[in-house]
């Protein structure tokens, strides 16, 4: 905090601190969303919503969630944009990690499927005669 | 928003807004990241490194329950309370969530009375934090209870691929374990800003720096990160 001092200036204050003010509203407007988002999302699996329209919504209200939280309560918002990167576009990043598990777990299916077909076939019949 | 009062933008030379000041913070002298805190940004980082340890687990969940050749239980049936007679969904997921949630506001809540020196309104917002994440940490110990008792385990389960079990443990044990942490945190940053440390600038213990309000709002960054992590788990693991 040292070198930090000699930036801050704050009105008035004894102790210069760098924090973020603002109006308790937000929080609460804030608040009040993460709990509707949250319903919206609970209300996908309760009226039974599926396919694309459920992985879909869910991720929407997903999205909407994390963005919320990370802009408003923790003040990502009021950053300047030096940090926001540093922060934010590593986890962007890792969207190719999930790509490339999404091909990789259904190359894996595949294969499972393949090699087990025989078996999984054969398994009403005799009881599974293989491990 | 146009009336928060940002105060680290009152330094003397005014820095370059935008892209132009992107590239002016990163390639400038001694600090990269003006007006955020050391101990902010250290924290920042290792959320970083925490977000990687979460993908990690949610990506290999996601790899087992792509690659799996055996159904997957539906975790609307399996996390299903009956309450009054009447099986409903997820109930009490839905109900950790709100929890969750309800917890990240009072926390928010709390850094902004601890900036503001209101030291009895941030400590007992601090504390509520803590309660509701205690009570979370309890429904989902009775959670895991009732799924030990029905039979799910790491290598198998009744309702489905036996990844479920290995999947739901490790997830749901990483991210209780961080509320459990966050937890004692709480209560520890709650008394300081109760004894009033952070105004005497009394010097932690493990550290020897200067005691200040920046601390509410480090402990408050790990605490919304609690509950970021559950949006997640929540969405793609029992809604999915």
């Amino acid at each position: 905090m040292a070198h930090a001092e000699a930036h801050a200036v704050t009105e008035g204050q004894p102790h210069k601190v760098e924090g973020q003010q603002h109006p308790i509203g937000i929080y609460l407007k804030i608040w009040g969303l993460l709990f509707i988002l949250s319903a919206f999302s609970y209300a996908v699996d309760y009226f039974h919503v599926q396919g694309y329209a459920r992985w879909g919504l869910i991720l929407l209200f997903m999205i909407l969630k994390a963005g919320l939280i990370v802009a408003v309560f923790m003040h990502m918002m009021w950053e300047r944009l030096a940090i926001i990167y540093a922060i934010l576009v590593p986890p962007v990043l890792v969207l190719i990690f999930v790509a490339m598990m999404v091909f990789e777990g259904d190359y894996t299916e595949a294969t499972r499927g393949v090699f087990f077909a025989t078996g999984e076939q054969a398994s009403p019949a005799q009881p599974s005669p293989a491990h | 928003m146009a009336q928060s009062n940002v105060t680290h933008s009152a330094q003397s030379p005014a820095l370059p807004e935008g892209l132009p000041g992107f590239v002016s913070d990163w390639s400038s002298d001694q600090r990269a990241f003006k007006g955020v805190p050391w101990g902010k940004a250290m924290m920042w980082i290792f959320l970083l490194s925490d977000t990687f340890i979460f993908t990690c687990f949610l990506l290999s969940y996601m790899t087992v329950r792509i690659s799996t050749v055996v159904p997957w239980p539906n975790p609307s049936e399996v996390f299903a309370l009956t309450i009054g007679g009447q099986s409903i969904p997820l109930i009490l997921i839905a109900i950790m969530t709100f929890i969750l949630i309800s917890s990240s506001g009072t926390m928010a809540m709390a850094v902004k009375y601890g900036y503001e020196r209101n030291r009895k309104m941030s400590a007992i917002l601090m504390l509520v934090t803590a309660v509701f994440g205690a009570s979370f940490v309890g429904m989902q110990a009775f959670e895991w209870t009732k799924l030990i008792m029905e039979g799910v385990r790491p290598w198998e389960n009744p309702f489905g691929a036996a990844q479920f079990g290995s999947s739901f443990f490790m997830i749901t044990g990483f991210h209780g374990f961080h509320v459990s942490v966050g937890v004692i945190f709480l209560i520890i940053t709650a008394r300081k800003v109760w004894r009033g440390d952070y105004d005497t600038e009394k010097r932690g213990y493990f550290t020897s720096r200067k005691g200040n309000y920046e601390s509410v709002e480090i402990m408050g960054l790990y605490w919304h990160f609690v509950d970021l992590v559950w949006v997640f788990i929540f969405a793609v693991f029992y809604l999915w």
